[in-house]
């Protein structure tokens, strides 16, 4: 009986050798091992035998050839359901590069690019981003700025003036504001100091457009208030942004100049890495009579004030030949960026 | 101003010219003391193998009309020839001759190249040629008595000298003349200030022109002082050459002495013939409105009862007050006595006057910064000083005419200046002893002990008044570098504001979109929002660079469609675009009803795509919007828009652009377009959305399609549905529009897939009968029908 065992688990793994698929593993594992299955035959005959040992001896022999052919059913599971899975990744083949098309993501403006990169440097050294209208008060814009009327350096903005006149009031006290310095004095006179901001937005000047000057374009202005603000801390802070926005290489210095709204002032310039200067913007301590105007006491608070064009920054980054371009809105200039 | 470095070295040693190191230095000095040198040009250097020459005699050859021979003897007493096509030499000219080899400065290289087979052994030079100046009318003739075949450079005195361009600022008009650039870079250098110290004149005897002052309150001094033994003629050499680096032109040596003046001591002064002024005095006055008067410019100027005149004592006007003399006033070579005028006029009168004149002279430009008016007495005896030089028989006579008025600054000014508010300005650690050696040596007179000292600020400072000024002339010469760099401590956290942060999170989802950021001009034409359907007041720019950019925008949609006009006639279609942009309509209030907007633009595409758009904007940033297709926005598509109202007010608009805009703009495609008030939209951040547990149970899905007449939105029947089939019900979808000549031509199908789930227990079929027939009572309410 022992040979027949033998032999019957000789020609089931010859079966299972040669099952092709899954379900013929299926088929086989109910047929070999099932409860009617050829093997189970085996232990159903084994009372007929004579003696314990024999019945023993036969019974370890079914029991292993069932293990066995268990084992081998498994085997070929696993060696058919790999192969299957492989057989399904390479009829899947893709050609990826067949979606290598243009992305369709949008872009943003150039002058959004520089804007947003600038906030985000003034936030990290500590500043709150401050916004206001545009279309502003003739006093915001100037008077409030220590430039009073007939002031020389008002001709120097080369202002747009606009026709609207709030109720019972008089033309001509409307301007486009010339600079975004009217939100210092907005925000001076909204808040309290400490006052850490920056003030990015759009300003206007009466400038016929050509390759570096646009009537419409951008200006960020810096303001700090606080206990013992000094000269140096003015410096130190352009000295930091500059650090932060063009790199470590970049240094900063400021040299006099003269503005209305500040005393003293400078003009601020970034020296870079191969020892060229950059002329970026003016800045200087902000005026007393402008810190007045804005509701705060001169003697208990100090700040400086800083101010440079975006659109400048725009078009060093991406070396754009003339400002005009930025503004063309055309979808084969704003697809390069 | 430029300014002309051998001429500055006259008021103290401050470089040499040939030494390039030290004209830098003296550069970075101006700089770093806010007098911003802008350009730093080498002038006065020669052109080797240039060498002066005689004309011997001059020759016109029959083939050649437009070019003469010209034989000239260059020293060696050989008679060389050359071609020339300037006309203006005589026989006995002397001339620079260019010798043959000589390299010009604009690079050319001098051959012996011939005409008519002719050869030419050099050329003449034109002044330009030579890098003297702009003068190509003819060929430079040089003085007569010089030798010959020697540099030109030698018989013109030139020498290499650097000419500076200062950017000057507002504050600083001292420095429109040399003795102030000196004075302050004498005392950055430590260098000896030698300013002009003419000598008291010796006076001769009495003889006044009389001033009668009447504008006392716009002119706040005139002087005159009475010359004779004057001799007209040209003026020295070297006083030529500084006016010409100047940028002035030489007149005579009255004339230009006053220029000298003018430039020296930032003074401007006029001599008037005393023979041929009427009355022979002045008086001052404003003019009368509509005065006319010709300057000597030839030009008729219309005057103002702003403007101050200077009249002749008949009141014939004679010149506009510190702009511009008259025609008929000028110095002729006949003039022997003038009366020399010295005057100070009020900044805003001379800047109101010439910016309306729109006439700007070197005098102009000195009196509305500010002029000095206690220079006066100095700059007479200067002038004197210069003009005896060219007049040995001049004299000054005593009796000078000063009248000061009303608006004459005074000449004591002063303020305390504490020295703790210079280290809490600056940041230094200055001590009250450091003010005097940093101020004294510019004018800024220190007196006093203690930690607040009196600082007597000069005349020539207009700008100057209180403690922060001079706060920043302390600052100016201890140094901007040596204030050191600090940052200050900030208590406050950076950070954008929610609705910043709002509208980055907006412009990312128009971008993820594919949609690309715009910026159209915000002026637009009177006739563009008209075009664009738009109307309703506007405000103006009143004064416009064009009329085509007059108006402020009310919306933004005209500049969108313009540039999608743009692209497509440069073959771009389907170009997605977007603005986020302030618009101005007028207002009540102090300023008008600006607002931030946003517009998105597709062309090529329909309603639905402008819809797709809103929907990301409003799940992206927690907004909502009811659709009210009932309410068209003026301009857009009659049929396929809809106004997005939240709350009571309009909050955008959504669809398509009316076809007969298009039209007008010019845009071939469709245009599907959204547009928001982002003060509604970014201004207000949605609570944060609270949990809710999420169901163990297993849900159900139940499928309805109904009919519906096109004239109930699709919107109202998913809210029947919702409300009919009550709590179970956790999603609902529109899987399915469909439209058909079966349905009818004004009903569509509408399919919805309604996901029902409990949140404590499975579902039963009865439940799941319970909530469909529900639903179906309530979309039939609306007149819909259930299907199949």
């Amino acid at each position: 009986m022992i040979d027949d065992i033998r032999a019957a688990q000789a020609a089931a793994l010859t079966q299972v050798e040669q099952a092709d698929s899954l379900a013929a593993v299926a088929a086989l594992d109910t047929r070999l091992l099932g409860k009617q299955g050829e093997l189970a035959a085996f232990k159903r005959q084994l009372g007929s035998l004579e003696t314990v040992d024999e019945k023993k001896a036969a019974g370890q022999a079914v029991n292993e050839a069932m293990q066995t052919v268990a084992a081998a059913l498994e085997a070929r599971r696993d060696e058919l359901g790999e192969a299957a899975l492989q057989a399904r990744v390479a009829a899947e083949r893709l050609d990826l590069t067949e979606y290598a098309a243009a992305p369709t993501r949008g872009h943003a403006h150039l002058v959004t690019q520089a804007w947003e990169r600038l906030e985000d440097v003034f936030i990290g050294l500590g500043f709150q981003v401050a916004e206001g209208p545009e279309v502003e008060t003739d006093w915001h814009n100037f008077e409030a700025l220590n430039m009073g009327e007939g002031h020389p350096a008002r001709g120097e903005f080369d202002t747009l003036f606009v026709d609207y006149a709030p109720d019972g009031g008089t033309e001509g006290r409307t301007v486009l504001r010339t600079h975004t310095s009217p939100v210092q004095i907005r925000t001076m006179l909204e808040q309290e100091p400490p006052i850490y901001i920056v003030a990015p937005g759009r300003v206007f000047r009466r400038d016929t457009p050509d390759a570096t000057h646009m009537p419409v374009f951008h200006q960020i202005e810096g303001l700090v208030v606080d206990r013992n603000i000094t000269l140096a801390d003015l410096a130190g802070t352009i000295e930091a942004f500059t650090h932060a926005f063009f790199g470590p290489g970049f240094s900063s210095r400021l040299r006099p100049s003269y503005f209305p709204f500040t005393e003293p002032s400078a003009e601020f310039d970034v020296q870079r890495p191969d020892g060229s200067w950059l002329e970026l913007g003016g800045c200087g301590m902000v005026h007393p009579n402008v810190l007045r105007a804005g509701g705060i006491d001169p003697t208990e608070w100090s700040g400086f004030a800083f101010g440079f064009g975006i659109d400048r920054m725009a078009v060093m980054r991406h070396a754009v030949a003339d400002l005009r371009d930025m503004y063309a809105d055309d979808i084969r200039f704003a697809a390069q960026f | 101003m430029k300014v002309l470095l051998s001429w500055l070295n006259e008021y103290g040693d401050f470089a040499d010219p040939t030494d390039a190191d030290a004209v830098t230095r003296l550069a970075d000095t101006m700089t770093a003391l806010g007098l911003a040198v802008e350009g730093i040009d080498r002038v006065g250097d020669t052109v080797d193998g240039v060498v002066t020459a005689r004309v011997l005699r001059l020759e016109q050859h029959p083939d050649a009309a437009k070019v003469q021979r010209v034989y000239v003897d260059a020293g060696d007493g050989a008679e060389r020839h050359v071609w020339c096509g300037a006309f203006n030499m005589q026989v006995g000219d002397v001339v620079p001759l260019a010798t043959l080899g000589t390299t010009m400065p604009n690079g050319m290289t001098i051959e012996r190249r011939g005409i008519l087979g002719i050869d030419s052994e050099g050329m003449l030079c034109a002044a330009d040629e030579l890098g003297l100046g702009t003068d190509h009318s003819g060929i430079l003739i040089l003085p007569p008595d010089v030798e010959l075949g020697v540099p030109y450079g030698e018989v013109l005195g030139l020498s290499p000298d650097v000419l500076f361009d200062l950017d000057l600022t507002r504050n600083r008009p001292d420095c429109w003349g040399y003795v102030g650039i000196a004075r302050d870079v004498a005392a950055q250098m430590g260098v000896e200030f030698r300013p002009p110290r003419p000598p008291e004149p010796d006076w001769g005897p009495e003889r006044t022109a009389p001033v009668e002052l009447v504008a006392g309150d716009r002119c706040g001094r005139f002087t005159s002082v009475v010359m004779s033994g004057v001799e007209v003629g040209p003026s020295p050499d070297w006083m030529q050459r500084r006016l010409l680096a100047a940028g002035m032109r030489p007149i005579n040596n009255v004339v230009d002495a006053s220029n000298y003046v003018t430039l020296e001591l930032n003074q401007p002064t006029h001599a008037y013939d005393l023979d041929t002024l009427g009355g022979g005095g002045f008086r001052i006055r404003v003019a009368n409105d509509g005065e006319q008067m010709v300057t000597l410019d030839g030009e008729t100027r219309v005057l103002t009862n702003a403007d101050v005149l200077i009249c002749d004592a008949d009141d014939v006007p004679i010149g506009i007050g510190g702009i511009m003399g008259g025609l008929d006033s000028e110095i002729s070579d006949a003039t022997t006595v003038v009366a020399h005028e010295i005057a100070w006029f009020t900044p805003l009168t001379v800047l109101q006057t010439s910016s309306r004149l729109g006439l700007r002279t070197e005098a102009s430009a000195r009196y509305e910064r500010g002029c000095d008016p206690y220079i006066i007495d100095t700059a007479h005896a200067r002038f004197a000083e210069l003009l005896g030089q060219s007049c040995p028989n001049l004299v000054v006579h005593a009796g000078e005419a000063d009248e000061r008025g009303p608006s004459l600054p005074p000449q004591e000014r002063s303020t305390e200046v504490r020295i703790s508010e210079v280290n809490r300005v600056l940041g230094t650690s200055l001590t009250a002893d450091d003010l005097a050696p940093l101020l004294d040596p510019i004018g800024f007179t220190v007196s006093g002990s203690g930690e607040t000292r009196t600082v007597t600020i000069p005349t020539w400072r207009p700008d100057s008044a209180e403690e922060i000024d001079v706060i920043e002339e302390v600052a100016r010469h201890y140094g901007y570098e040596r204030v050191g760099k600090t940052v200050p401590k900030s208590t406050v956290h950076g950070a954008l504001s929610v609705r910043q942060q709002r509208r980055r999170r907006l412009r990312e989802v128009l971008l993820g979109l594919g949609i690309s950021e715009a910026m159209p001009n915000p002026f637009l034409a009177p006739d563009t929002l008209a075009k664009a359907g738009l109307e309703g007041p506007t405000i103006s720019i009143t004064n416009p660079l064009v009329v085509e950019e007059s108006v402020l925008r009310t919306s933004l949609r005209p500049g969108l469609l313009r540039a999608i006009a743009y692209n497509e006639s440069h073959r771009a279609t389907g170009v997605k675009l977007f603005e986020i942009g302030h618009v101005y309509p007028p207002g009540t209030g102090e300023l008008p009803d600006e607002y931030e907007a946003l517009c998105v633009v597709l062309a090529g595409q329909e309603a639905p795509a402008a819809m797709a758009v809103w929907r990301e904007i409003a799940s992206a940033l927690g907004v909502g919007a009811r659709i009210d297709q009932g309410r068209v926005p003026p301009g857009l598509h009659a049929t396929r828009s809809a106004t997005l109202q939240a709350g009571k007010e309009p909050t955008g608009a959504v669809g398509e652009v009316d076809p007969a805009v298009l039209q007008r703009f010019e845009v071939q495609e469709r245009v599907a377009i959204l547009e928001l008030n982002l003060d509604e939209v970014l201004g207000r951040e949605p609570k944060p959305a609270q949990w809710k547990p999420v169901s163990k149970y297993p849900s159900s899905d139940l499928d309805l399609a109904f009919t519906l007449s096109d004239d109930v939105p699709a919107e109202k029947l998913e809210k029947a549905i919702r409300q009919g089939a009550g709590k179970l019900l956790v999603d609902i979808e529109l899987f399915d529009v469909f439209r058909g000549e079966s349905l009818g031509d004004d009903r569509r199908s509408l399919a919805y897939r309604v996901r029902l789930q409990a949140a404590d227990r499975n579902l039963t079929d009865a439940d799941v009968a319970e909530v469909r027939r529900g639903a179906v009572a309530a979309a039939t309410k609306l007149g819909a029908e259930l299907r199949g």
